[in-house]
């Protein structure tokens, strides 16, 4: 067995949310990185898998449980263990090579040293003849090679790379990855292990020798699965695509709570987050589904394909259109329920009625909205008080999602109208002069 | 040792540096001997007592120009240190923070002027005999006008420097020294410099009041612009107040081009949004430096002794040291810290109560009120007479983009313009034709103030988006309907921000322009700023704190309640 490097016993973090109460984000997570490795964690939002990241960067101290680099515990971000961020975090006043050298200068390295170095990492990475460039002359793709070698240049034991494409267009990011791998594979760099946090399916497959599917609420290593394909590795081999199938089946089944993908049909509670998804883009990924080649029962890699969505707004669509009873999933499959197909079959009005029908069932806090309006003499609430409710169980941006997509679902499903401009949800107008 | 012998010969023939260096030479060399000349009269030996020559020769206005400018841009050094070291402490230590950003808020809100009279005999004894003492005072009193928005700005920018950029700081272990350089000042920078030009303009008005220093019945007239104009009012010399501006608009010519455009023009680089849609400044100056050799020298050596200083002062241990251990967390010097603080508000509050009661009374207290709502209904009226002249003016410079580059450069020009200068005319106007000051002295409290606004409008309507202004002709919106669903909330965000500027000065000005002296005419209008005026010339101290204190309510409350509301609401709903 390789020799470890970078250790996680049972550690637990959870954030402060602003009443005081504490949230769980990770909970008895034990991982452990080892030499030779490239490991991927997926999961979808909130599942923890940055906290994770930024736990074993030194960049957040846990509160419960351990991080060992090296067998020694982790206080802060370590000399050994470099990262490549989301939005590249480049420093805009500097040129390329002063970004690059940013590590090494604030180790108190000697110019010249320094100098050859960063040389040396921008020559690796391809970005000769851009030294004396600033960021914003650059492009994206160009922008993270600058982040991948200011990270290299410090010559990590461990890489951490926290969704380090997602930023870049399709092609841009596969080709950085390519290049990546093929760093790796070189033996050119010292680097002993690399962990990319990620939310594209296909990048952890084709990256890692290790895929850990988080779970969420609170966040925790549900699944880990091995892939054992040499590399350079075909995206259309039938077993990348086997493995894609996998993932995806291991992401939408499991006793994940409710709100999430699921196939099991569990109960919404009132203060649990709602799945991002506009409704919009349910329609079109209904419509997709009930069409050719689908038919009514599509595979969720196909479907991210033909709909050209992110695995993640993806899966929260399938996740929004299952709790609303339009849909269920199947081992990765999704399938349209006799109502989804009702509903895209019907016309705009009867689609309203449909869905703020299934609104009322299924989603308790568009139905609590909705019952406080119709116990209101005035007809008219301020969004304050459902988001102050919300806040028992969510933090405050969750809080602030779930009570939009609430906001969106119900105005369509005619069930209420808000005011952005006074923050007032009131009755539609139509129900309210009947009521009078 | 024999690399040595080598090194020394090739110094020796490229000493010379190239034919910009030679160019420059004799600008720097004139500046540096200017410097120390000025430098040198500063600090020459002064009684108490002793006049200091003064004359309205327009021949010594260059020199008086040279001590003015001195005084301005120490004081503005003075003022960026002061925002430096504020930022630095106010966001990393939260005990300095709770304290010093509320402090920040009152000192912004309290009328420069009352600070004059205070501190001046404290400077004098700091350097007795010498002119030193009243020179500092001078530059204390410009560096109040100076200091207070540039601390803010460095301290909001220091707190907005993004979340991933902080990690990368602390991923590749920056020290505290090393981040301030490489972050935080960076990002700072744009704001604070954009503050240093506003602070330089604003400066220009109290120079007069800083120079012209009247203490324990002596009037001091340091030599300077200020107390050039002092002397010229004194005497009801048009004329001369006329060379005065001149000189004043030489001077502001002077630094701008030597100063702020070159800066400006460096400083481009921290733009911190990606894009390059605002068109970058230019400046000669800065070009020409870049093409020098020994002069570019000269500043990267001090960068590179900078850097150096990254080596000395950097992190020695990480996060696997013992030393990164994190220090058991505990919340009782917090508490105990709050306690002294709620202590001290507490005692200030009880001596306030204590010397309202016996020194001045509580009915001198409500009229104070009622000259401050006074002029709180002064500083509404203008400001919207300001708005209804300036934003149609604002708007169709706005979107012209041409004519918006060329008025740009032109209203900065006339912000920097004191507008006190022009009080002398409004004196000889109002006494001629028998005006009512309480009317017609209003207008004065604005003259400085309302270009903030004219700026802002233009800068909002020229970044209306071209779409926007499609769909407007396409829709054929026009009149009123055009303004009210098209126009006024495309620019209200940046006319608020520059309507708070402007209402901010017109509180400060009107310490001036309520009370204005022409010779021994002095024309009054009711207000809480010519009472402050007023009792500054008599030298009643509780008097003075009374109005200053009240002011400062006023300014405050009107911030709190008013512009604060209205920028929040811009922010929410009304940007692109």
């Amino acid at each position: 067995m390789a020799t470890p490097i970078v250790e996680l016993k049972s550690v637990g973090k959870s954030f402060r949310s602003a009443d005081g109460s504490a949230r769980s984000v990770l909970d008895g997570v034990d991982f452990t990185l080892r030499e030779g490795e490239i490991v991927a964690l997926l999961g979808q939002s909130g599942s923890g898998k940055s906290t994770m990241l930024r736990l074993m960067a030194g960049l957040i101290a846990a509160d419960s449980g351990e991080v060992l680099y090296r067998g020694l515990p982790l206080h802060g971000p370590a000399d050994g263990i470099s990262m490549v961020f989301q939005s590249f975090a480049l420093f805009p006043w500097l040129t390329v090579q002063k970004n690059v050298e940013l590590g090494l200068e604030a180790k108190g390295m000697p110019a010249e040293e320094r100098a050859r170095r960063a040389e040396a990492a921008i020559e690796l990475i391809g970005l000769s003849g851009f030294e004396g460039a600033l960021p914003r002359e650059l492009s994206g793709g160009m922008r993270q090679r600058v982040g991948i070698a200011r990270a290299l240049v410090m010559e990590p034991d461990v890489l951490l790379m926290d969704e380090a494409f997602s930023a870049l267009d399709v092609l841009t990011g596969e080709r950085l990855r390519e290049d990546i791998l093929e760093l790796w594979e070189s033996g050119r760099i010292s680097t002993k292990a690399i962990l990319v946090v990620s939310h594209n399916i296909e990048e952890a497959v084709m990256m890692a020798d290790r895929v850990l599917v988080f779970a969420s609420d609170p966040g925790r290593v549900r699944d880990e699965l091995p892939v054992r394909l040499s590399r350079p590795r075909e995206v259309e081999s039938s077993e990348v695509r086997g493995l894609i199938d996998n993932v995806y089946g291991l992401m939408t089944t499991g006793t994940l709570r409710a709100g999430r993908v699921t196939e099991k049909e569990v109960k919404l509670r009132l203060g649990d987050r709602l799945p991002e998804a506009e409704v919009a883009r349910m329609e079109v990924v209904l419509e997709v589904i009930a069409d050719e080649p689908f038919l009514g029962r599509a595979d969720l890699p196909k479907l991210v394909a033909e709909t050209e969505l992110a695995d993640e707004e993806l899966l929260d669509v399938s996740s929004a259109l299952t709790l609303l009873g339009l849909a269920v999933l199947d081992h990765g499959d999704i399938i349209l329920t006799p109502l989804g197909q009702q509903y895209v079959r019907a016309e705009n009005i009867e689609r309203k009625e449909i869905f703020g029908r299934q609104l009322l069932e299924h989603v308790p806090l568009v139905a609590y909205i909705r019952h406080g309006l119709e116990q209101d003499p005035s007809g008219d609430l301020h969004e304050d008080m459902f988001l102050r409710l919300l806040r028992f169980s969510l933090n405050e941006a969750d809080s602030n999602s779930a009570l939009r997509i609430a906001i969106e679902w119900g105005r369509y499903g005619d069930l209420f109208e808000y005011s952005f401009n006074t923050g007032v949800i009131k009755m539609p107008e139509s129900e309210a002069v009947a009521r009078e | 040792m024999s690399e040595r012998k080598q090194f020394f010969p090739r110094l020796a023939v490229e000493a010379g540096g190239n034919r910009w260096d030679w160019l420059l030479l004799p600008m720097v060399l004139a500046l540096l001997v200017l410097l120390a000349y000025g430098g040198q009269q500063m600090a020459r030996p002064y009684q108490l007592g002793e006049t200091l020559p003064l004359s309205l020769d327009p021949t010594n206005l260059p020199y008086y120009l040279l001590r003015t400018t001195l005084r301005m841009f120490l004081a503005l050094g003075a003022s960026t240190l002061f925002s430096c070291v504020f930022a630095v402490m106010a966001t990393k230590y939260r005990a300095a923070e709770k304290v010093l950003v509320p402090m920040l808020d009152i000192l912004q809100s309290i009328p420069i002027l009352g600070f004059l009279s205070i501190t001046v005999t404290a400077f004098i004894a700091l350097f007795p005999g010498n002119l030193l003492g009243v020179e500092f005072a001078a530059i204390f009193a410009i560096f109040t006008s100076q200091a207070w928005n540039m601390a803010f700005s460095a301290y909001q920018g220091f707190r907005t420097v993004p979340a991933e950029l902080k990690e990368a700081a602390s991923v590749f272990r920056l020290s505290a020294w090393q981040r301030f350089w490489r972050l935080e000042l960076p990002f700072a920078m744009p704001g604070l410099l954009w503050n240093m030009m506003m602070s330089m303009s604003g400066g220009w008005f109290f120079v007069v009041a800083s120079e012209a220093i009247s203490v324990s019945n002596q009037n001091i007239k340091l030599p300077g612009i200020g107390s050039y104009i002092a002397l010229a009012i004194e005497q009801r010399d048009l004329v001369a107040i006329g060379w005065a501006i001149g000189a004043m608009l030489i001077g502001v010519l002077l630094y701008d081009q030597l100063f702020f455009r070159p800066l400006l023009a460096w400083a481009d680089k921290f733009r911190f949004e990606e894009s390059g849609s605002e068109t970058a400044q230019n400046s000669w100056l800065l070009n020409w430096l870049r093409q020098t050799d020994r002069m570019q020298g000269t500043v990267l050596a001090f960068v590179k002794l900078l850097e150096r200083s990254f080596g000395v002062f950097r992190l020695r241990h990480d996060g696997t040291s013992i030393r990164a251990r994190p220090r058991l967390h505990s919340s009782t010097p917090e508490r105990i810290w709050d306690a002294i603080v709620a202590a001290v508000v507490f005692y200030a509050m009880w001596t306030l109560i204590h010397f309202i009661h016996t020194e001045v009374g509580w009915g001198e207290v409500g009229r104070v009120f009622v000259l401050g709502l006074y002029t709180m209904f002064r500083v509404i009226v203008l400001i919207f007479l300001a708005a209804v002249i300036w934003i149609p003016v604002g708007v169709w410079i706005g979107l012209n983009p041409r004519l918006a580059e060329r008025a740009q450069a032109t209203i900065q020009f006339l912000a920097a313009f004191p507008a006190n200068l022009m009080f002398p005319v409004a004196v000889v106007v109002l006494v001629r034709f028998d005006l009512n000051p309480d009317i017609w002295l209003s207008p004065l409290m604005i003259l400085g103030t309302q270009w903030y606004l004219l700026f802002n409008v233009i800068a909002g309507a020229s970044t209306v988006p071209t779409e926007l202004r499609y769909a407007a002709q396409n829709l054929g919106l026009k009149g009123l309907l055009k303004w009210r669903r098209y126009l006024l909330p495309a620019i209200f965000p940046s006319f608020v921000t520059g309507a708070i500027t402007a209402s901010g000065g017109s509180w400060n000005a009107s310490i001036v322009a309520e009370y204005v002296t022409w010779g021994n005419t002095t024309l009054k209008a009711h207000g809480i700023g010519s009472y402050i005026a007023e009792m500054t010339a008599v030298g009643d101290f509780p008097r003075i704190a009374l109005g200053i204190g009240v002011m400062c309510v006023f300014v405050m409350g009107f911030n709190h309640f008013v512009w604060r509301r209205l920028y929040r609401m811009a922010e929410d709903r009304l940007h692109f």
